[in-house]
């Protein structure tokens, strides 16, 4: 008798999906309708933008097709972004992930006073990406500049860091490192927590030194969460913008023209293919995301 | 094989004493088990011979040697943890190979060495398996092999069947007796469990509140308590203690003394102590019959068959003199 019985279960269950139906759509109205209206329509609207050609007085335009996109994603001013924008990931992520292991580690250790430091290297999280900029458009300054009036003590000649094409890059990168610096000290510092003192100290008995036990139990433990680091970096690399604008405006020579900064350069005379660049980008950090699902997914069933 | 000595070790975290005035020596080739109950200093004591933490005051030998302020990897010791802390990224083969690749071991010796181990603990299947595969009592003979892989002088076990279900607990006791016999090597074992000190020591330690309150074979601990604490941690159930007066009709009657008896050495009959039965405890193969006498609660230890009073009952408590146990009331340290 176990069919009808299974069969009166499931059409239980779809009454009740059924009654509970009007009580869903009211839970999920307030959400859907802010979603809908500031993401999912203007995300719809974007792709359609994408498919015309703008007119030069600011509307519509003619139809083009999805052609655009291929356009787009083939023309030599987004490329240049893209490469830009690569170069900058790369610039930051390694950095950024190298410095934040680095401080967590020591901020890791039983030491008096240890939590004034773990404050100070947490901080940039509550930093804004303008205080941020700012702080480091003074400390680059050419003339007032604390960094360059160390480098003249160093008896070496001042850099103009900002205006140079072969340093303004490293610049706005250098103040990306500094302000995701506290994020990443926070999370690793989270994941050293998690690696048992047992396994570290039987380590320690089993003859390993501190190298050996910070390569062979830390790290491959720790291997998750910086693996989860590295995906939020990457995806906070292609979305950076405040830096941009506020320190160098993209230039010199297009040198910091990363992808956001170039989409919204071009937002103002070429919507559409502002618009079509966008949603290119949207997929890259859409990829991206999808990467950092599945990470954290492992990220719970690791270990025993 | 080596011995281990504490020589007057004094342990202090902030102002909390966690180990006093500690003098022990373990001989070469002795299951020393150091039994009390948590927060006692068993294990603190423990770590201080693996070098874990170093004594405030005091020195630590292992053989002849000196070994406080010696780093850990230098003491030639092995242990074991109540987790088992095993390396969940490594493989059994990787966890058992550790120590010995961190000593430098040249990769074909390590191959052989590990095939002994896990061998021994019939391990030679599971060598490829990642220690969450595992059961619990698997993953604890990783834990064993990993310790005697290298051959050290001493093992240290920290409460290593507390994670364990009560069958593999037994079956775990005998081998860990055996693999004792066996190695020939030095084992300082902590437990709160006064069945795993009864049943694998060659000595026991009993502690409290971070001192030794006595050492002995356990028979002679269990027969022969040196105070009440002792008298009543080993035993279950625990030695009945009452005040002198109360075991007056004994032929003790002192008010200077408490008095323990066993519950096994305790007899229900016609003369003795008077008492009310509150409770009859059945346990398949014995019953324990708890009474009151005089607002001080007395348990009895009956055969599981036969004759047993109910509750309500108003009952006469007697005991041999040679099982009374006196001790010292203000003290509590044995008289006789």
């Amino acid at each position: 008798m176990a069919v009808p019985v299974q069969a009166g279960g499931a059409e239980v269950v779809v009454g009740r999906r059924k009654r509970e139906w009007p009580l869903a759509v009211i839970l999920l109205l307030p959400s859907a309708v802010v979603f809908g209206l500031f993401v999912f329509y203007p995300l719809a609207r974007t792709i359609q933008l994408g498919m015309y050609r703008s007119d030069p007085f600011g509307g519509l335009g003619r139809y083009v097709g999805p052609s655009q996109y291929w356009d787009v994603l083939t023309s030599e001013s987004f490329l240049r972004s893209l490469g830009v924008t690569l170069k900058f990931a790369a610039l930051t992520v390694p950095t950024g992930l190298g410095l934040g292991l680095g401080l967590a580690v020591l901020g890791h250790q039983q030491l008096r006073g240890i939590g004034v430091y773990r404050t100070i290297f947490s901080s940039t999280v509550a930093t804004s990406v303008a205080v941020a900029s700012l702080m480091w458009l003074t400390l680059l300054n050419p003339s007032i500049g604390l960094v360059n009036q160390a480098l003249t003590k160093l008896g070496h000649e001042p850099i103009i860091f900002l205006q140079r094409p072969g340093w303004a890059l490293v610049s706005v990168a250098m103040a990306t490192v500094w302000q995701n610096l506290g994020f990443t000290f926070i999370v690793i510092s989270a994941g050293l927590q998690s690696v048992p003192d047992e396994l570290l100290e039987s380590a320690r008995i089993d003859g390993a030194g501190p190298w050996r036990r910070f390569r062979e139990v830390t790290l491959p433990l720790l291997s998750p969460t910086l693996l989860f680091a590295f995906v939020v970096l990457s995806i906070n690399a292609f979305q950076t913008f405040g830096q941009v604008d506020l320190l160098t405006h993209g230039g010199p020579l297009h040198s910091t023209e990363l992808l956001v900064y170039h989409v919204f350069q071009r937002t103002s005379n070429d919507p559409s293919t502002a618009a079509a660049e966008a949603v290119v980008l949207f997929g890259i950090v859409l990829l991206l995301t999808l990467v950092q699902l599945r990470v954290l997914e492992r990220r719970v069933h690791y270990g025993d | 094989m080596a011995s281990v000595a504490f020589e007057h070790v004094t342990k202090r975290f902030g102002d909390v004493v966690a180990v006093e005035d500690l003098d022990l020596h373990v001989d070469d080739r002795e299951f020393l088990v150091l039994l009390g109950p948590s927060g006692c200093g068993k294990s603190t004591a423990l770590r201080m011979i693996a070098g874990l933490e170093e004594p405030t005051e005091g020195a630590i030998r292992i053989g002849e040697h000196r070994v406080d302020g010696v780093d850990p990897k230098d003491r030639d010791l092995a242990m074991v943890f109540q987790s088992y802390a095993l390396y969940p990224h490594k493989s059994v083969r990787q966890n058992i190979e550790f120590p010995l690749r961190s000593r430098k071991v040249p990769p074909a010796e390590r191959t052989q060495l590990v095939q002994d181990a896990a061998g021994q603990l019939g391990l030679s299947t599971l060598l490829d398996r990642k220690p969450r595969e595992l059961s619990g009592g698997q993953r604890q003979r990783v834990a064993l092999a990993r310790a005697i892989v290298r051959r050290p002088a001493v093992f240290l076990m920290d409460e290593p069947l507390s994670n364990l279900d009560a069958n593999m607990r037994t079956a775990t006791r005998a081998e860990l007796v055996e693999l004792h016999q066996r190695l020939g090597t030095t084992f300082v074992y902590v437990t709160h469990d006064q069945v795993e000190a009864m049943t694998m020591a060659t000595r026991v330690a009993v502690m409290s509140e971070g001192s030794l309150q006595q050492l002995g074979v356990p028979q002679e601990v269990y027969d022969r308590p040196a105070n009440v604490f002792v008298a009543q941690f080993i035993g279950s159930p625990p030695m009945n203690v009452v005040p002198g007066p109360v075991a007056a009709p004994l032929g003790v009657g002192r008010d200077d003394v408490v008095v323990g008896i066993r519950p096994e050495h305790l007899m229900i009959g016609t003369a003795g102590i008077s008492a009310i039965v509150r409770v009859v405890e059945s346990l398949g193969h014995e019953r324990h019959v708890l009474c009151e006498a005089d607002g001080h609660r007395l348990i009895v230890r009956c055969p599981a068959h036969g004759d047993a009073p109910v509750e309500g009952d108003a009952v006469h408590l007697s005991a041999r003199p040679e099982h009374l146990h006196l001790f010292d009331a203000s003290s509590g340290q044995r008289v006789a």
